[in-house]
Order: C-alpha cells, then structure tokens, then sequence
C-alpha cells in the first residue's frame, strides 16, 4: 500500500475541519437567532463577532453589527473567509486536490453542496430565513460526514480526517457554550428564569443536545449541568471531552498501527486537557469563570493542532 | 389555424430519430456511403430508430448535469475563480466495424513503433539522417531536441509510452492520419467517462449489442509503466506527476492516478536525495521509481531546463540519467510529433520497418522539396499551408478561405523559406448523426486512438471521438465549439 502523502494528509485535515466549522457555525447562528429574538430591548449580535474574534475585520467591511450586516459578514460574505461560503469552498479547494483520494460520491456530494449555497442570494438569508438555511446548511454537512463514514477509505488519511474533525468540533463545542456568556451574563437573579432555561434549552438544541441531556437529566436544568454535559459528559459526542477522547484515540492508532509518530507535545497538551476534563466538576469553572476556562480549552487547542502541523505537514526535505 | 401536434413516440408510420437525416456529399460514420454502406451498423441503426427523442432529450440532459456534479470538467479560470466546465458530450454514440478497428489498431502500433526507432536513433547514431531519409536540421534544429538524451539508454527503448494518434476519415472513407501526439495526449479520461455515463444513461440503449470495453485502461496503463522501472526494481512505486489543480486538465490527472491507483503527486512532493527520487509521505520519504508526468520538458527540472520552473523537481535530470527513475513520456520525444518530421513519416516507416503505413498520412507537400515545393505554389488556393516546428511566427493558412492579399503573403513566406512549410489539401471529414436542438444532423468528426507502450504496444479500443458540433465546422477542439462521443469498436 501506498504511503499517504504529506500534502495531502494536510488536505484531508482541513477539508475535515473547515466542514465541521461550517456546522458548527451554522448551528451558532440559529441558536443566536433564537436569543436575540427572545431577548428584552436591543438585539445583541455584536457577541457573535466577539467570540470569533472578527471585530477588526467586520469594521472593515461590514461597520455597524446590525442583525442583516452580521447575517451577511457570517453566511455569504465571501470577503469574510469566516463565513459559511467561504468555508465551505476551502472545503471544495481543499476536496479538489484530494479528487485521487476521496470517493466520487464525497466529491460529487461537496461539489453540489457547495454550488448549492455560494447561489444564494442576500434575499434568502434575512432575519426570518436564516433558520432555514441554517437547517440546509447542517444537512449539507451531515450528509457529507455520512457519505464519507460510508464511502472512505479506511487507512492512515481517514484517521487525519477523524483527527481534524474532532478537533474542530471540540473547538466549536466552546465556542457555543461562549455564546451564552456572552449574550448574558447570567445574574443572580436571572438563574433559573424562564428566560434563562429557555436559553440553555436552546443552546443544547443547536447541538442536538437537547434529547440527550434529558435522557441523563430529566428533571433539572441549570447553567452548571448544561455547562457540565456539553463540556464532561464523553457520551454526548459533541463534548469537548468526547471529541479530545476520540482525537488521542486517533494519535494513538497512528502512531501503533501505521507508525506514523506525531510530535509528543501534542499527545502531552491533550493528556493533561482530557484529565481536566475527566475529573473536572463543573464549580469550580463557575467560580473561576466559565469564558476563561472556554478560553483555556480554545488556547490548548491551538498549540495541538500546530503541533499536529509540524509533524505532519512540515517540509520533511 | 390549429398546428399538428408533434408525435410522441416512434410507432408505425411514425417519423423515427433518423427520418431526415441526410448526410450529404460525406462519409457518414454510422450510413456509410451510397456507393459503400455501413452494413455493420445496421444493429446499432435499428436500436436509435426505436428511441423517442423528448426521453432521449431529458436523459441527455441528466447525463450533462451528471457530468458537472461529478466534476468530469475542465478548468477555466477567470481572475481568482475557478470555472468548472463540463465537454459538451453528445449521446449518439460513434459506431467503428471491427474490421475498421483491426486496420486502425494494426496501423497505430506499426506508427508508434516507428515513433520509438526514430527516436532512438536521433539519439543515437542518426543513421536516418546520415542515410538522408530526413534532413538533419528538422532533428537537430529542433528546438524540442534535447541534447543531454544523447547516447542515453532506456528501458525497451521506449520514448513514447502514451501516444495518442489523431485520425480522420476522408470522403471515400478510408482513416488517414492528422497528427502524431508523443507528448502528453489527453482526453482518455473521456473515453472511459464517456462509457460509463452511456451504461448508466442509456443501459438500453447498448441491450445486445457486443462492443469492446475501455474500463481496464489504468489496469494496463499500470502494466506497461511498470515494464519500463529501472532494472532490479521489484515491486516499482509508480506516480503521475501533474503541475497541479489550477491545470486546466486536472481532473484527467485525477482520474489516471485513480484508474491505476497510484499517488497524484505535484512537483513539490518529491525530493531528489543520493540521485534518487522520493515523495513525502505521512511516514517520511518513500522511493518513487516512475513518473508518468503531465509537465513538459521545460519545466521538469530548474538546474538543466528552465530555472524559474516552481512545477518540477529540482535534480531529477540526474537520477533520470543514471538510470535510477523512468519519466514517461521519456525527455525530448517532442521532435517526433513535429508538423515536419510528420511529413516523412511514411517515408520513416518503410525505412525502420521496410512495410507499407497501414495508416496513410493526409496528403502532404513538403516545400523542402522542389516538387512539393512547385506544387505547393501553383495549388496555393486550394491547399492547407503549416508552418513547421520552431519556424514561429506563421499560422496556418488555409487556401479555400484566405484572402488573395493573405495568400499573396504566404507565397512569399514559403519562397522565402520553403523548408519552413508543408501543405496538405483540404480534407473532407467524415460525419455522423448528432442530436442538435433542431433534431439529430450529421456533424464533422475524428478520431484519437491512445496506445500505451511498455515493452509492446497497447491500443485501447476505439479512442477519443471528438465532434464539431456547429453546422458545417472542421474544428473539433473543445475551445471551438466541440464536443465528445462515447466510441463504439463493435465486437
């Protein structure tokens, strides 16, 4: 058998990771969409653009953060290499040079995918669509995880793949429960309102969490047991700990079974987050802050993925 | 007044797809001629007349969107924006006897064999020249004549290992030859898409009707390369090179690499270490020992050709050369498919091989001759006028079209310097039913065979047919308007 190449592991890992992005990023902004439409007075679509860290950019191009300017900057904006467009045709750039490696059902499947969404126009994703292209925007993403679940090829490029999409999606699990303290910072008085719940009810919807949680919790629902499921709980598989039990899984066989050996700063970062995480409890994040745990999580995930880089795709010339 | 409606289906008494169609003064691929008719096809005749042309149009038209989700296209590209674009395929298929295949099949391998001789030679003794079969500047002063190939040897003397050999059939039917293409020929992918669109497509459409399949040619792609290995290679690692996905024929580079199954690699994921070539790989460097590349010459290798090359390999000449990779094409085959060396190489065949061409050339004068060149002046209104390889600045003029101030200007360019010209007449081209918006009309063809050579020759059956499809149009580039059929070599 064929050795990958490096290029195109590197291919394989972004492809992965700007799919998962474009779902998470689709379900961020459906579960905005539903605070602000619930939310007293102003409509707060500023944080959006704070948890992305796209304050410069989007005073550049799209200047005052109205519901319609964010919508755009973060869905068809091609200018925003954020947004759902742009992101989805990384993924097309990205599947185009790995055309020898991927199926022609995968290939096929993002090629209309993303020809699909880039024909949009501004009028089909205003205030009151944007849940509906949302909807259309996870199908598209479900359905290419479901493709290439079926279709790929099970060797060392599956693994990058599985490698670069748990990642991402641990990433974006963080960045979703940011949403919350963002737009609110719960109150006392606050805890446990209607309002509340009902935000935490919708936050856990946009990452088809809603079910589960309840299967565990049917009773209760406060802002520590959320907090706690999305980011402790490994049998929810859109848990940080989940995703980063899955991405040292991946490592793992890497290295044992195709002897493909990942720089060991990453595998030690990633240790020592996953034991936060298996022992972690969720008050003492409360005490300390629950964003800049969030943050703490995001910074660790960054220095792993460089690593991943540097021993994967460097030059090895 | 009321307008008879249009019939639905081809029953008894009902007009049938082919009612009309009139090919005219030409050889008509799937009718024949009247002196000459096409009993081979009349199986494949009887299938079309049962078709009802709105079903055969919207499958037609499936099999297009098909062709573009599944990204069988090209590339165009407009300022940062890649355009995909699908080759315009037409569903009437173009039907070849399987005796025409034989003499076409006989005549392809007979040429590449010569190709193959003539360049051993040229790099060799050039004993062509010195046996004053062809002038000695159409080789040497050849700017595709590469000098570092002298004295070179290659496995099974192969130069050409994928040739691709451009055919037309002319007004009384028999296939003569355009062009050689020892160089990097494409359009196999087409062939072999082409295929497969037509069995999902039009399954009953092929009922009980015994063609030659084209699905194994990355299978014997795969073989043939591997024969040329460098010696004491036991299990060759075999890749296709391509300059990458902003080349226009990428998804053909794609799909050879997918047929054979073997890595698609750019420039920059091999390394040259020790005279030996590597790719990086997940697990390090991992030795490669033949490339088949889609890159030319020029940009192979920045320390012996062109220095700003950023698409090939630097120090790759010097493995090549010691013998430690095989290129495929090998470096320097261009002088084969010269416009000029073209001209002899009827004259190369019986030289190399003492046999008559199976395959005839288009009648060609060669202007470096007195006689070619005194009938090339006084025809000059009826003939085809090419520059030959290197001349520049000339394009091809064509007699019957040009005006007399342009024909005036030639004159004096080929007395100027005949040996930079040949001329050919204009050939009729032959036809085949087409299915146009106005109904299936007879429409310009030709044919490209791909023959693959390792240590022999393989031809894969029937080839790329490519089809002119504007009313009356020779040009069958698919920058010109043209198109593509799927093939038939009839068992």
């Amino acid at each position: 058998m064929t050795a990958l190449l490096s290029r195109h592991a590197e291919n394989i890992y972004w492809m992965a990771r700007y799919i998962e992005r474009a779902e998470n990023l689709a379900r961020l902004l459906d579960v905005n969409e539903t605070f602000s439409r619930n939310a007293l007075g102003e409509q707060n679509w500023a944080a959006v653009i704070e948890i992305f860290s796209d304050e410069e950019l989007f005073k550049e191009l799209r200047g005052s953060p109205t519901t319609d300017n964010v919508i755009q900057f973060y869905t068809l904006d091609t200018d925003n290499p954020n947004s759902i467009v742009s992101q989805l045709k990384s993924v097309r750039e990205n599947a185009r040079a790995l055309r020898p490696l991927i199926s022609t059902e995968m290939w096929t499947h993002i090629n209309t995918f993303h020809n699909q969404i880039s024909r949009k126009r501004r009028t089909d994703v205003t205030e009151e669509k944007l849940s509906t292209f949302c909807a259309q925007v996870k199908e598209g993403c479900q359905t290419h995880t479901g493709i290439t679940e079926g279709t790929f090829v099970r060797d060392e490029a599956w693994l990058v793949y599985e490698a670069g999409r748990a990642l991402e999606r641990a990433d974006q699990t963080t960045r979703l429960l940011d949403v919350k303290y963002h737009l609110l910072l719960p109150s006392v008085e606050d805890v446990g309102s209607r309002l509340d719940v009902s935000q935490w009810n919708a936050l856990l919807r946009s990452a088809a969490g809603y079910h589960a949680f309840r299967r565990f919790h049917p009773r209760e629902m406060s802002p520590q047991l959320v907090a706690s499921f999305m980011l402790f709980d490994d049998r929810f598989a859109r848990s940080v700990r989940a995703c980063l039990d899955r991405l040292l899984d991946v490592l793992d066989t890497l290295e044992n079974v195709y002897k493909v050996t990942p720089s060991k700063g990453a595998r030690r970062g990633l240790r020592a987050l996953l034991a936060t995480l298996k022992n972690g409890t969720v008050d003492p994040v409360f005490e300390r802050g629950l964003h800049e745990f969030l943050d703490d999580i995001q910074d660790e995930l960054i220095s792993v993925s460089d690593e991943f880089a540097l021993s994967f795709f460097a030059d090895v010339a | 007044m009321t307008k008879a409606k249009a019939p639905k289906t081809s029953g008894a008494g009902v007009p049938s797809l082919l009612a009309g169609y009139e090919a005219g003064e030409f050889y008509c691929e799937l009718t024949g001629a009247p002196d000459k008719p096409a009993r081979f096809a009349a199986p494949v005749r009887k299938l079309l007349q049962s078709l009802d042309m709105r079903e055969l149009r919207r499958r037609a038209k499936e099999a297009e969107r098909e062709l573009y989700n599944s990204g069988i296209t090209f590339t165009v590209y407009k300022k940062k924006d890649a355009i995909d674009r699908v080759l315009p395929f037409d569903i009437l298929p173009r039907v070849i006897s399987k005796r025409d295949w034989t003499t076409v099949e006989r005549g392809v391998v007979q040429r590449v064999k010569v190709i193959n001789a003539f360049l051993k030679d040229i790099y060799h003794e050039q004993k062509c020249i010195s046996d004053g079969v062809i002038p000695a500047h159409l080789v040497n002063d050849n700017e595709t004549f590469r000098d570092v190939m002298k004295g070179v040897e290659l496995p099974y003397d192969t130069y050409a290992h994928i040739c691709g050999v451009d055919l037309v059939r002319d007004g009384q039917g028999d296939f003569r030859v355009l062009e050689d293409n020892a160089r990097t020929p494409s359009g196999v992918s087409y062939v072999i898409e082409n295929r497969h669109l037509m069995q999902r497509a039009f399954p009953d459409l092929m009922r009980n009707i015994g063609l030659k399949h084209v699905s194994n040619y990355g299978q014997m792609l795969l073989e043939k390369l591997s024969q040329v290995a460098p010696p004491n290679v036991r299990d060759p690692q075999v890749v296709v090179l391509t300059p990458g996905v902003y080349n226009s024929a990428f998804f053909e580079h794609v799909f050879l690499s997918q047929e054979m199954g073997v890595p698609l690699v750019e420039g920059r994921d091999l390394v040259v270490n020790q005279n030996k070539v590597f790719m990086k790989t997940l697990k390090g460097l991992e030795p490669v020992h033949v490339i088949y590349r889609r890159i030319d010459d020029d940009f192979l290798d920045p320390d012996v050709f062109n220095p700003d090359s950023a698409l090939g390999v630097r120090g790759i000449m010097s493995c090549y050369l010691k013998g430690n990779v095989t290129l495929a094409k090998a470096v320097g085959t261009g002088v084969a498919d010269d416009k000029a060396v073209y001209a002899y190489m009827p004259r190369l065949i019986e030289y190399y091989l003492g046999e008559k061409p199976v395959l005839r050339n288009v009648d060609t004068y060669i202007c470096g001759e007195p006689e070619g060149l005194a009938y090339t002046l006084d025809n000059l209104e009826d003939l085809v006028v090419k520059p030959v390889g290197g001349s520049g600045g000339y394009g091809v003029v064509i007699g019957p079209r040009a005006s007399k101030r342009e024909l005036d200007k030639t004159r004096k360019a080929i007395q100027k310097n005949p040996a930079n010209f040949i001329s050919q007449p204009m050939i009729s081209l032959s036809v085949t039913p087409t299915l146009m918006s106005r109904g299936v009309e007879p429409r310009h063809v030709d044919l490209r065979p791909f023959a693959v050579t390792g240590e022999d020759t393989w031809v894969l059956p029937g080839g790329l047919t490519r089809v002119a499809l504007k009313k009356g149009s020779l040009v069958v580039n698919s920058s010109q308007g043209g198109g593509s059929k799927d093939t038939w070599v009839l068992e």
